[in-house]
């Protein structure tokens, strides 16, 4: 194990000199926790998540993570993540796809506890019929469950999000969980140069005091909450108490935008914003999309990208104007639902000119023809 | 947990509530009180919300009244009838989700052991028989099966009490109740037997109506807990709301069920445990640290 020394995140992130490393996204997983001064990761096999988590157990054995085991389901897996959280540690784990499913009670636990848990999902399709292929609908089940919700295109971007992850929900004024979603097999089992910094530095710790809720180690004064049950008892404090809690978790998601704009350097990346027709997307689409605005640039359409990084909080107001006056804006997906689309439309000036396609699913890749084919489609 | 930390700064002596200051004044913290001290001190738990004559208060007030160090023990609980209680009981409680209690504390305590190396932090989990033998049971057994050093203790009320007497797996065998209305077709579970094959140091079963006995085994479950492995204790604790019992009959019974051979006490040591015990309890090792009360 390399000595590491605790340096700042703003160093981590802007000043360290970086390095060129051809990694795989799992792989990228591990350089990031490598460098996150972790204290608890709990594991679950999955595909295709497995091998990020076996990385993060040789990190244990190597001592970059203090302490590290395989729980007996997703469910249990997040149930144990909560109570080491609570307890005031730094906890990292990563699921995908039916384990997500299985996990999913714990979700909203986990942004109603007020716990800074860190998990990468690494997305793929949900049964029935059984698919272990890449899809991402189960961010669809997840955008209401209070975690913030990050989208990464490529291994750096997973990388990178993953670090900056831990230092946005461990600030106080946010203090939530954070998903970090990459497109199974696309980014986890590929391989990419990456800018890294050594790992010879790492974050500070978390500081368990910097929590809006005591940890729980009778290490404050153990008051009693309250005279009457919380929440369960039918008289108007208990519902106001609840709903406060809930409107408190939705004002802390708006409080990390700021963090999340001076870490990720915006919610959304463009290119060429100007042009008539905008593609808008997240994860490896807009990979996709990337290369089919450059077939149809050298054709001469006016095409151009919008890049989504961060889906909770969303970018509204960045969409809303970008989005403005276009003749089209076209949203390329890797699922059924089309989630994306929706939360697009929602929030446009003129949902009627956001195209809710092409989609692929099931597993299906997404050349960039599909998406020149309905760039002229639309402009026919 | 230093006993200074729960002191009333002068500025606020006026306007904090009387119970506060009774444990504040008088409380267990740092004591080492055990069963046959309650009503000399200000106990853990305060007015509570359960029915006359519910046994699982009564199992409670006595687990509570045997921690051997409750200024260091965190209570993880689950959904049910305890779940009402816990708000008012003055120790960190986690109450997550319904069955995931063993998970959760095995998360409390790994986090624990690292902050808090050198000092003892007891995790106990504190829950029902639908938590526990049912909806939980995969990871109680887990957890087991892992060897966390946390102590379970099941109120086993034999029903799902708090959701109107539904069936469990600790119901007794013919017993008509909701969602088995021709009566019980399996045999009430033999967790205490489970649970010395899953691995426990430790396993017992009592019940409120020997109280002595009770807060011994609570109490061994948790010192064990602490340096040997995983402990079980089940506490038979009858409903009477849902059963249909005289709330003063409780005690009643619970011998009346000891009479007919349908409930005995029961004890399982582990060779491990048993030396653990009998260094402990001949007083040659001390139980990882003196309760501040007791410092001579």
């Amino acid at each position: 194990m390399l000595q590491q020394q605790v340096r700042s995140p703003d160093y981590l992130f802007f000043e360290a000199e970086k390095k060129k490393h051809f990694l795989s996204g799992s792989e990228a997983v591990r350089e990031a926790i490598r460098k996150a001064n972790v204290d608890v990761a709990i594991s679950y096999p999955i595909t295709p998540q497995s091998e990020s988590m076996h990385l993060v157990g040789d990190l244990f054995a190597e001592g970059y993570v203090k302490e590290y085991f395989r729980g007996e389901n997703e469910f249990a897996v997040m149930s144990s993540v909560s109570g080491a959280a609570m307890a005031g540690v730094r906890v990292f784990t990563a699921t995908g796809g039916p384990g997500t499913m299985r996990a999913f009670e714990m979700f909203p636990v986990w942004a109603g506890s007020r716990l800074p848990i860190v998990c990468a999902f690494l997305t793929r399709g949900i049964n029935s019929p059984l698919t272990i292929q890449p899809d991402t609908i189960e961010m669809a089940f997840l955008l209401e469950t209070g975690m913030l919700m990050l989208h990464a295109e490529t291994a750096q971007d997973l990388h990178d999000m993953l670090l900056k992850a831990f230092i946005v929900a461990e600030k106080t004024e946010v203090h939530l969980p954070v998903g970090v979603f990459a497109d199974g097999f696309f980014v986890t089992h590929t391989k990419e140069i990456l800018q890294i910094p050594d790992a010879d530095s790492k974050l500070p710790p978390y500081d368990p005091h910097c929590a809006p809720v005591p940890p729980m180690d009778m290490e404050s004064v153990p008051v009693r909450q309250m005279r009457d049950p919380f929440v369960m008892k039918s008289n108007f404090i208990s519902y106001a108490a609840h709903a406060s809690w809930q409107q408190e978790i939705e004002a802390a998601q708006e409080r990390s935008r700021k963090h999340l704009e001076r870490y990720l350097g915006g919610l959304v990346e463009t290119e060429h914003e100007d042009a008539e027709v905008l593609l808008i997307t997240s994860g490896t689409a807009v990979s996709q999309s990337r290369e089919a605005m450059r077939l149809c640039r050298q054709e001469g359409l006016s095409v151009g990208l919008v890049k989504i990084k961060s889906i909770r909080p969303f970018p509204s107001d960045e969409l809303r104007r970008l989005a403005a006056g276009k003749y089209a804006v076209i949203v390329p997906e890797l699922n059924r639902v089309g989630w994306l689309a929706k939360e697009l439309k929602a929030r446009v000036d003129d949902p009627r000119r956001v195209i809710g396609a092409p989609r692929v699913f099931g597993g299906m890749t997404m050349p960039a023809h599909l998406i020149v084919d309905e760039i002229r489609r639309v402009l026919q | 947990m230093s006993t200074r930390i729960v002191s009333i700064a002068p500025a606020f002596e006026d306007v904090m509530p009387k119970e506060y200051k009774e444990l504040v004044e008088n409380g267990p913290y740092g004591k080492d009180y055990k069963v046959t001290d309650l009503g000399k001190y200000k106990e853990l738990i305060e007015e509570h919300p359960l029915c006359a004559g519910c046994g699982l208060a009564l199992s409670l007030r006595l687990v509570l009244g045997s921690l051997p160090s409750p200024e260091d023990t965190v209570i993880v609980g689950s959904t049910g009838c305890s779940a009402l209680v816990f708000p008012q009981v003055g120790l960190h409680n986690v109450h997550s989700l319904f069955g995931n209690q063993n998970a959760v504390a095995s998360g409390i305590k790994r986090a624990l052991s690292l902050r808090f190396p050198d000092q003892v932090k007891d995790v106990v989990v504190v829950a029902g028989d639908g938590a526990t033998a049912d909806i939980g049971l995969d990871m109680v057994m887990q957890s087991w099966f892992r060897r966390e050093k946390i102590a379970t203790i099941m109120l086993d009320n034999e029903a799902y009490a708090n959701t109107g007497g539904q069936e469990s797996g600790m119901s007794m065998e013919g017993t008509v109740m909701n969602m088995a209305p021709k009566g019980k077709v399996f045999p009430k579970a033999d967790l205490p037997k489970v649970a010395e094959a899953a691995g426990c140091a430790y396993v017992a079963a009592a019940s409120p109506s020997r109280p002595g006995k009770l807060g011994k085994v609570v109490r061994r479950a948790i010192l064990i807990a602490r340096e040997v492995g995983p402990t079980y204790v089940q506490l038979l604790s009858p409903c009477p709301t849902n059963f249909k019992t005289k709330p003063s009959d409780t005690v009643v019974t619970i011998k009346a069920r000891e009479k007919e051979k349908r409930f005995k006490q029961y004890e399982y040591i582990s060779d491990d445990a048993r030396s653990f015990l009998s260094a402990l309890e001949d007083g040659k090792r001390s139980e990882g640290k003196q309760p501040e009360g007791k410092q001579s």
